[in-house]
């Protein structure tokens, strides 16, 4: 159980999925623009993650058990894919505010490196069940962190006078670069909560 | 792309004009996670590369079956065989390197360079024209990983190409005759100096990105060209649902099913975008 926490932690705070692992840099850039379209995105983010690291868990188990661990790569992506568009005809047909609010944001996810990422750590790093997902869990989570944060501070910055020519992505970047600052704090932080 | 081509061009144009890091903002995620050292960056450089001009060759060739409807689904799987073949060969010959890069070696597959290389050019290009294509985004997006890690490296640890014999193991242990990269730590303590350790960390690989792409920017604007945006989305084949999603979230955009509307729609898209953007800076 501690150690489950200490995993979601290290997720949301420690070892940020977006801020310190450079995973899904893309839309964190692209779609951090406004709060409201940085938080859909990042629920799309959450439970496609969750869904894929569910999907992926038994599929690796029976590519070990047939020696074929080689087409993970191959398998994983194909497997994002299809769960995409599945999502997507369901929430269309069945939840349709849902999809309102999520849809357009999910074909985006399949060649988003966040939600492969995950998936490829958790068979890395050998996680269980429980284990994968709590981790995709907090990935997820701190993907939502950053994003939010990071849409409150391009927001600040907008009434900002910049110099010309490091408007639009260069201020944005060195921006980015002092929430990862900033993060840096929360380092140690497992260790003082007595979880590992 | 209806002028003219030479091999030349199509060659040279990835390198500085259409330089896949710093002009089109395409591959941000390993550009930032590995350039902790110029070792790293040549490795992930040439990894991407021969993905890059396997897959554009592979999917040049195939262009006339590949059927429309299917292409993405079509390009992912080749793409990701390619890119199996290389982790398999580099955790054969350079096991430091798979160490070193992690999950960004097989994460070449979402690499939108290679994605959009095999959209916006070896899908409709001859195998030759889509090696050469291949070769110059590939050696222009290594040039930029070089940049990035040599500034992250010198500055954040104190050392040039640490650790090069473990990325040239494959010709030879001795191969350097024992060099393995310079380092000036030595010479920093002797006049009381350190590291700026935040350099090797996330937030200095910001940092250097956003300072390198500003100078990018200054020396393009010295030529009279546009700045560098983030349309790294009009160069990815879900241009459509990204630029919608930017402009006001309507539910109608999706492009990601592969339908030949979102490729014709691109570019007025793009022009959307831009004058957007124009409006949104006045």
């Amino acid at each position: 159980m501690k150690y489950l926490i200490a995993l979601l932690v290290m997720g949301l705070l420690t070892n940020n999925f977006v801020l310190s692992k450079f995973y899904g840099i893309c839309p964190f850039l692209g779609v951090s623009k406004k709060l409201n379209t940085a938080v859909g995105m990042s629920a799309a983010v959450i439970v496609v993650m969750l869904m894929a690291t569910a999907a992926t868990y038994p599929i690796n188990k029976m590519l070990i058990n047939n020696n074929l661990e080689y087409l993970q790569t191959v398998v994983f992506i194909l497997v994002i894919a299809a769960l995409v568009q599945m999502v997507e005809i369901v929430l269309k047909r069945f939840m349709k505010p849902l999809y309102n609010a999520l849809g357009i944001y999910l074909p985006l996810i399949t060649t988003n490196c966040a939600v492969l990422g995950v998936v490829l750590l958790n068979v890395q790093e050998e996680y269980n069940f429980i284990q994968a997902m709590v981790n995709s869990l907090g990935a997820g989570l701190g993907f939502m962190l950053a994003m939010v944060l990071f849409a409150g501070v391009r927001k600040k910055m907008e009434d900002c006078e910049v110099p010309e020519f490091l408007k639009g992505l260069p201020i944005t970047l060195v921006a980015a670069s002092l929430v990862s600052l900033s993060f840096l704090g929360f380092s140690g932080i497992i260790e003082g909560m007595g979880l590992i | 792309m209806a002028e003219k081509k030479s091999l030349g061009k199509e060659f040279t144009k990835g390198l500085i004009k259409e330089n896949p890091v710093l002009r089109l903002v395409l591959g941000t995620c390993p550009t930032l996670a590995v350039t902790t050292s110029v070792t790293n960056a040549i490795g992930m450089g040439v990894a991407a590369t021969i993905v890059l001009v396997c897959s554009n060759i592979a999917i040049s060739a195939l262009r006339k079956i590949i059927p429309d409807k299917v292409r993405i689904p079509a390009y992912i799987v080749i793409i990701a065989s390619f890119v199996t073949i290389v982790q398999m060969l580099v955790k054969a010959f350079v096991p430091a390197l798979n160490t070193a890069l992690g999950a960004f070696l097989p994460l070449i597959v979402v690499n939108c360079i290679i994605l959009g290389r095999a959209e916006a050019f070896a899908s409709k290009n001859t195998v030759l024209y889509s090696a050469v294509d291949g070769l110059g985004m590939g050696i222009g997006f290594t040039t930029a990983l070089c940049l990035m890690g040599t500034c992250r490296e010198i500055l954040g640890a104190g050392t040039f190409l640490n650790g090069i014999q473990d990325l040239l193991v494959l010709f030879g242990d001795n191969v350097l005759g024992g060099w393995n990269g310079f380092d000036f730590n030595n010479g920093l303590s002797a006049v009381n100096l350190q590291p700026i350790t935040l350099f090797i960390l996330p937030a200095g690989g910001f940092f250097v990105f956003g300072i390198l792409m500003a100078l990018a920017n200054k020396i393009a604007a010295g030529r009279g060209k546009p700045k560098a945006e983030l349309h790294g989305c009009a160069h990815c084949p879900m241009a459509g649902s990204c630029t919608k999603l930017l402009e006001n979230g309507e539910k109608n955009g999706k492009c990601g099913n592969g339908d030949k509307d979102g490729k014709n729609g691109e570019n007025d898209k793009i022009g959307e975008r831009n004058t957007e953007k124009e409006g949104a800076a006045v």
